[in-house]
């Protein structure tokens, strides 16, 4: 096979070179063996022995596992009424936040992307990104100090005669709305900046007023975009369970039940644990349908 | 008497500090095909776009069909653009892309669907309809964008280099149809193009632009027969300068004078002018270029200067070409067609 090459300069490095060049199995197997052991042993094999010990169950006295296949825990998921309460809320809260997130981020990524000054954009662009370099813990007891009483919030909304919302549900949407705006705004920045001007002119051109043009044109070419934004915000929300301790009061989400159910009843916490996984691969599902995947 | 479509007037525009547009005073009649022909940054662009109204003017004050819009938005215009790139909604189908003008009229549904076929059939484009833009090849996208700015039969169409992107033989093809469309619908083209012969085959009238400005008006003989300035002999056309020293002896005045290649004939050395209205130089040929239709003879003249010479390939072919390089011939022009234009400031 090597026969046909010239003696001169044939080094190991070389050899080894040309050996992967002829051999494209083997220059693949090589690049990608370690990341998908990875991907297929801690992650899909993670998600795996969840699935399989959601039906298993424990013993209710000492709370030691036990392998016996079993529908109970899903049965009970979709039968006790606080367990589908907390599924629902969780669901709520991960829409409101993404909700809240498209209606905050879109004005900001238009006046980043298409009426600042060009040489102002890059600089905007880092300023969005900037509350991401901070610790979450430190963003969330932030919002803690702003919410708590007498804290920021209040001060500010006791002239008008009104209190801040203090800790429970609206101000756990808040504070989530908060951390993940980043991953809303930027690809919709992305968008908005690579929408060509001239399809803004040509709209113009026949006879289409500003608001026309923002609805017949930019608004269903962003589109995509908001939908890519909110697979990170919806998913991101759903699976949070710090932020709602913090600042949620009493606010249950599955986050909390899957924690508070890891102890006593690791098989229930399983099964919860499930519910977020199928809720995303659902939600993203009816995102391909948008095409928002492939502007990720 | 035609009604004037635009009339423009001291139209400058500056960006920054630069000056695209230089003072521009220009009157287009209704149903003209108007072509604006310049090199890239001449202001032409700039120019059309004013009249669009994506960008506002300076100064100077444009009126359309006799009223003046200076100061109005695009969609106040009853103007419609072909853009360079098309400019085609790619989330739309091509039918949708079509009836956007009449949707936005309120237009009734039917209706608009009726009228965008028959665009569509107009440009040649039919069962196209549900096509996306992107689905489609070049010249199709320049024809659905033809379609969608002439659905609404605005007054005025603009079209700024729309046959740019397209290769040889489909520019040429569409340079017949565009002109027999503007015929038959009878609506006032105004075309901007940097590509001479494309200005020169389909125009009623051309501007030529140069720095910001206009050199020359006129129909397309006059502009290639009569350049009023150098500018326009050497952009339009081949470039066959005669000044200085080289002008006087061969012209027999002082000056600057545009000669256009075919004009002139290629003569044995020996051979003797036969008419006093005929001027001829001698010179040696420096360079023959076989052009297949054509053959190209660029001549050192012996007064000084060097002229280029076309001549129709009637009889000889490739193998005598190359045999000229090097000879002594007389060059030989009807004296008319020596044009004086103003020096060069």
């Amino acid at each position: 096979m090597t026969a046909t090459q010239p003696a001169a300069g044939r080094t190991p490095v070389r050899r080894l070179a040309g050996l992967l060049h002829r051999h494209r199995r083997l220059r693949l197997s090589l690049l990608l063996t370690a990341p998908l052991l990875w991907l297929a042993v801690l992650y899909l094999g993670s998600l795996a022995v969840l699935f399989v010990s959601a039906f298993w169950t424990t013993n209710s006295f000492t709370s030691e596992v036990v392998r016996v296949w079993s529908t109970d825990n899903f049965h009970a998921l979709l039968t006790t009424p606080v367990f589908r309460q907390v599924i629902l809320r969780s669901i709520g809260v991960a829409l409101a936040v993404t909700v809240l997130c498209a209606l905050i981020a879109f004005p900001l990524a238009f006046f980043t992307a298409r009426v600042a000054r060009p040489r102002w954009r890059p600089l905007l662009v880092v300023a969005i990104l900037t509350p991401l370099w901070a610790s979450y813990l430190v963003k969330v007891y932030a919002w803690r100090l702003i919410l708590s009483q007498d804290g920021l919030a209040d001060w500010m909304l006791k002239p008008f005669g009104l209190g801040g919302p203090g800790f429970g549900l609206p101000a756990t949407i808040m504070t989530l709305t908060y951390l993940w705006l980043p991953y809303m705004i930027l690809p919709i920045h992305t968008a908005l900046e690579q929408l060509p001007a001239n399809l803004l002119d040509a709209s113009a051109d026949l006879g289409a007023k500003p608001g026309r043009t923002f609805r017949a044109v930019v608004l269903p070419m962003v589109l995509p975009a908001v939908a890519a934004g909110s697979v990170f915000t919806f998913s991101l929300s759903l699976g949070d369970y710090i932020t709602v301790q913090i600042v949620g009061g009493k606010t249950q989400l599955i986050g909390n039940l899957v924690y508070s159910n890891i102890e006593l009843n690791l098989p229930m916490a399983a099964a919860l644990g499930t519910v977020p996984v199928v809720v995303i691969v659902l939600y993203l599902l009816a995102m391909r349908r948008t095409g928002a995947l492939s502007s990720l | 008497m035609k009604g004037s479509a635009i009339r423009l007037q001291g139209l400058r525009k500056e960006f920054g500090g630069t000056t695209a547009v230089a003072g521009v005073d220009l009157e287009i009649a209704d149903g003209e095909f108007f072509s604006m022909l310049g090199p890239s940054g001449s202001g032409k662009t700039t120019v059309l776009r004013m009249i669009a109204g994506f960008e506002s003017p300076s100064s100077g004050t444009i009126e359309l069909a006799g009223q003046e819009v200076t100061g109005l938005a695009p969609f106040e215009r009853d103007v419609h653009t072909v853009f360079q790139d098309y400019a085609l909604f790619p989330h739309m189908t091509v039918e949708q892309n079509v009836a956007y003008g009449l949707k936005i009229r309120k237009v009734s549904k039917a209706e608009r669907l009726k009228q965008a076929r028959k665009a569509l059939a107009d440009v040649r484009l039919e069962g196209f309809g549900k096509r996306r833009p992107s689905q489609l090849s070049g010249g199709q996208r320049q024809r659905v964008a033809l379609a969608r700015a002439l659905v609404c039969r605005p007054r005025l169409l603009l079209l700024d280099e729309p046959l740019g992107a397209l290769d040889l033989k489909l520019r040429e093809q569409m340079q017949v149809e565009l002109k027999a469309l503007q015929r038959e619908v009878g609506i006032t083209f105004v075309f901007v193009t940097h590509d001479q012969e494309e200005a020169l085959t389909m125009s009623d009238r051309i501007a030529v632009f140069n720095q910001g400005r206009i050199e020359q008006v006129g129909t397309p003989a006059e502009i290639y027969e009569r350049p009023a300035t150098s500018f326009v002999a050497s952009f339009v056309g081949t470039s066959n300068l005669l000044d200085g020293d080289a002008a006087e002896r061969v012209v027999g005045k002082p000056g600057t004078f545009s000669i256009r290649p075919e004009k002139i004939r290629v003569l044995k050395e020996s051979a003797l002018a036969d008419v006093p209205e005929h001027a001829t130089a001698v010179g040696t040929v420096a360079e023959v270029v076989y052009l297949g239709d054509a053959t190209r003879f660029l001549v050192d003249l012996d007064d000084g200067g060097r002229l280029t010479a076309l001549q129709q390939n009637l009889e000889t072919s490739s193998e005598d070409v190359a045999a000229f390089r090097g000879n002594r011939v007389r060059l030989q022009w009807h004296r008319d067609h020596a044009v004086q234009v103003p020096d060069a400031s």
